[in-house]
């Protein structure tokens, strides 16, 4: 076995005591802003982003990706203790989780989820370290062409498989792309879309996006909802955590499935929200104690939580093998593997060993010590979200403003993080998606270069996305995914067919 | 658009969601529009045997009208229909709350320096939101600006955006 000799020279990688020091460090930040509205994993990661820009790529990519599982990890003591769900992908854990903590039993909800999410992401980093590699290579045949229609499979793939309506999901799309070629063009130096400012000369960033989106947005939409929290409280003690263990091996069908389901919607760029909804009811539809979910089940907890932290790990898959994250936080690393001179893509399993397997080792040292952290400092986060958010709310601004300024040292992006602070309210309001913005940002370039060498080498022929099998199958695949929609609505017209007229007229036909 | 509505249909439907949903997408519009018009500028099209600069952009503009205009026919369609309130004033008004002190603190980073303004920035949030008094307000404020200064300019070497107070210290 060729990974599992690479996997312990991983090992050795991540292993020095800095590496160690930095995962905990991390972890501990990750929990900090999955605990917190308003701060999650993606804008944490940007955040901390400009200061790693002098740290050795291996040891940046160990803290910030340890900080996704904290954050991973965070999100299910809010939604638990408080139902709060402080990540997006911790919605479907407050249906059981917080009528746990009514009923007295906080601290079994939390080592159930807690143990779901590790198992969740030993699964996703089993199937990285086994299956990238393959996967690699054979994304090494790959030319412009085919880069170009894996580009359009995932951006298709948002409008196909994601829940908000697809003309909102095209239109945040294209702005992103919009966004991502103001600027130097990279082919022939020309300025584009700066509109004489020279601000917008070195483009928009898209970690000044994010913070603005993610961090800024959340905060006004949070406002909104006047938060008062009145959480439960949980003791933590040994004995429990190992009394809840002795029971999860009950569990492991659901655990399994779950899992499943995480890994796949984690390639495919379903993200892990979905994936805890979806997790949450399938285990619901196989429980033969269906009718007690919404009430206090555990597997009611262990299913949405396995799912989404599978899903989280599994969506490095895509941003390491293709270059494609798979998550928005997936997106916000993979700009910075490009800040750190690091080319994501297939090359990167044959020219960064190091670098490649340093990572992959540290998401099993990452998630262990992850699991560890969380069991014994749920006490210490509570507390921090018993502060008063007239309190947090500046701090967390502050330190939005210090993230976005860190970028480029420009206080012009500093403006620029409050004006997307305020797109990001009315887009969430709006259910815009936001994920395939930052998506379509981070790769906008890529994807065009992709296409315009694409294009030279056609002489502006499309034919060329079906020249041979491979590029042909994908791109099929990616229109079947961008005309789904269209289905339903051809469907519900037809079954609407011969009804009164008026239904016909419902716009929301189109949804 | 906004104020007739609140005039009109009072405190319920101040703001309807379809009306907004409606902006947002002119908004996206315009955008799209200017993206197109910027990308005709360095040219479109074909020349030589290879696209030029705004060939892709022009293409994403294009997109971006589309989409949007039907958005906003969707939105009004729904808008035409009455609907929900975008958000009750009561609510919004907590937004605003939020983020007109922080277009405040935004500006004043720019004059007094990112620390003072901080200061400030926590300790008037505290009190105006929070109520609390003026000295926890105050030692709040302080206490996190010495806590950002001591992390970045001190422990990361990042130099963060100073004011006059700062130049008075020797900073």
């Amino acid at each position: 076995m060729d990974q599992v000799a690479l996997l312990f020279h991983g090992f050795s990688v991540a292993l020095t005591g800095y590496n160690v020091w930095l995962m905990f460090v991390g972890i501990l930040l990750g929990v900090l802003v999955g605990v917190l509205p308003g701060l999650g994993a993606p804008n944490g990661v940007a955040i901390l982003l400009p200061l790693t820009f002098t740290m050795p790529p291996t040891s940046a990519v160990i803290m910030l990706s340890c900080m996704y599982w904290g954050a991973l990890f965070g999100g299910a003591i809010t939604s638990i203790l408080f139902n709060i769900p402080g990540e997006p992908s911790s919605v479907a854990t407050t249906f059981d989780g917080y009528p746990l903590a009514q009923q007295g039993r906080a601290a079994e909800a939390l080592t159930c989820a807690f143990t779901g999410s590790f198992f969740g992401a030993l699964l996703g980093i089993l199937l990285i370290t086994f299956l990238a590699p393959v996967v690699a290579k054979f994304a090494l045949e790959f030319g412009p062409p085919e880069f170009f229609a894996v580009y359009l499979l995932t951006f298709c793939s948002f409008i196909g498989i994601g829940k908000e309506p697809p003309d909102k999901t095209i239109l945040v799309m294209m702005l992103g792309f919009a966004m991502a070629a103001v600027g130097m063009d990279t082919m022939s130096g020309l300025l584009r879309l700066t509109f004489g400012r020279p601000e917008l000369m070195q483009g928009i960033d898209f970690l000044v996006v994010v913070i603005g989106l993610f961090g800024i947005g959340e905060i006004l939409a949070t406002m909104e909802e006047g938060l008062h929290f009145e959480g439960k409280a949980a003791r933590m003690s040994p004995r429990v955590v190992l009394q809840t263990w002795k029971q999860l091996p009950r569990y492991w069908a659901t655990l399994l499935r779950s899992g499943g389901i995480g890994c796949w919607m984690g390639i495919t760029p379903g993200g892990a929200t979905a994936a805890s909804f979806m997790g949450y009811g399938i285990a619901k539809r196989f429980s033969s104690r269906s009718d007690r979910f919404g009430y206090g089940e555990i597997e009611g907890v262990l299913a949405p939580e396995t799912a989404a932290h599978a899903s989280g790990t599994s969506a490095l898959l895509p941003m390491l093998v293709l270059g494609i994250p798979g998550s928005a936080t997936a997106a916000v690393l993979l700009g910075g593997l490009m800040i750190w001179g690091l080319e994501p893509g297939p090359l990167l399993f044959d020219q960064q060993k190091d670098f490649v397997w340093g990572l992959i080792a540290s998401m099993y040292l990452g998630n262990i010590a992850g699991l560890l952290v969380v069991l014994s400092t749920v006490p210490l986060f509570a507390a921090i979200l018993r502060v008063p958010f007239s309190i947090v709310a500046p701090l967390i601004i502050a330190v939005c403003a210090v993230g976005a300024y860190t970028v480029h040292n420009s206080m012009f992006d500093v403006w620029l993080m409050g004006f997307f602070g305020a797109v990001g309210y009315f887009f969430k309001k709006l259910g815009y998606p936001l994920a395939p913005l930052v998506l379509s940002l981070v790769l906008g370039d890529k994807a065009e270069d992709a296409f315009r060498q694409t294009m030279l080498a056609s002489k502006g022929s499309l034919a060329i996305f079906w020249s041979n099998p491979l590029v042909g199958c994908i791109t099929t695949l990616a229109l079947v995914l961008l005309l789904w929609p269209l289905v339903g609505v051809v469907r519900r017209a037809a079954l609407n067919y011969g009804r009164p007229a008026p239904a016909a007229r419902t716009p929301s036909a189109s949804r | 658009m906004q104020g007739a509505g609140e005039t009109r249909t009072a405190q319920r439907h101040w703001m309807n969601a379809g009306i907004v949903d409606g902006i947002v997408g002119a908004g996206a519009l315009v955008a799209g529009i200017a993206v197109m018009y910027d990308s005709a500028r360095m040219g479109a099209e074909w020349t030589g045997g290879t696209p030029q600069p705004g060939y892709f952009p022009f293409r994403v503009g294009a997109i971006i009208c589309i989409t949007a205009a039907v958005v906003i026919v969707r939105a009004l369609l729904r808008a035409r229909k009455g609907g929900a309130a975008f958000v009750p004033w009561a609510r919004f008004r907590r937004v605003l709350a939020v983020f007109a002190p922080m277009i405040a603190y935004i500006a004043g980073i720019q004059y007094l320096g990112i620390y003072v303004a901080s200061a400030l920035f926590v300790a008037g949030f505290m009190r105006v939101a929070g109520r609390y008094g003026w000295v926890r307000c105050l030692a709040v404020g302080i206490v996190s600006a010495v806590v950002l200064f001591w992390l970045f300019e001190i422990r990361f070497l990042v130099p963060l955006p100073k004011g006059p107070l700062e130049g008075w210290l020797g900073y």
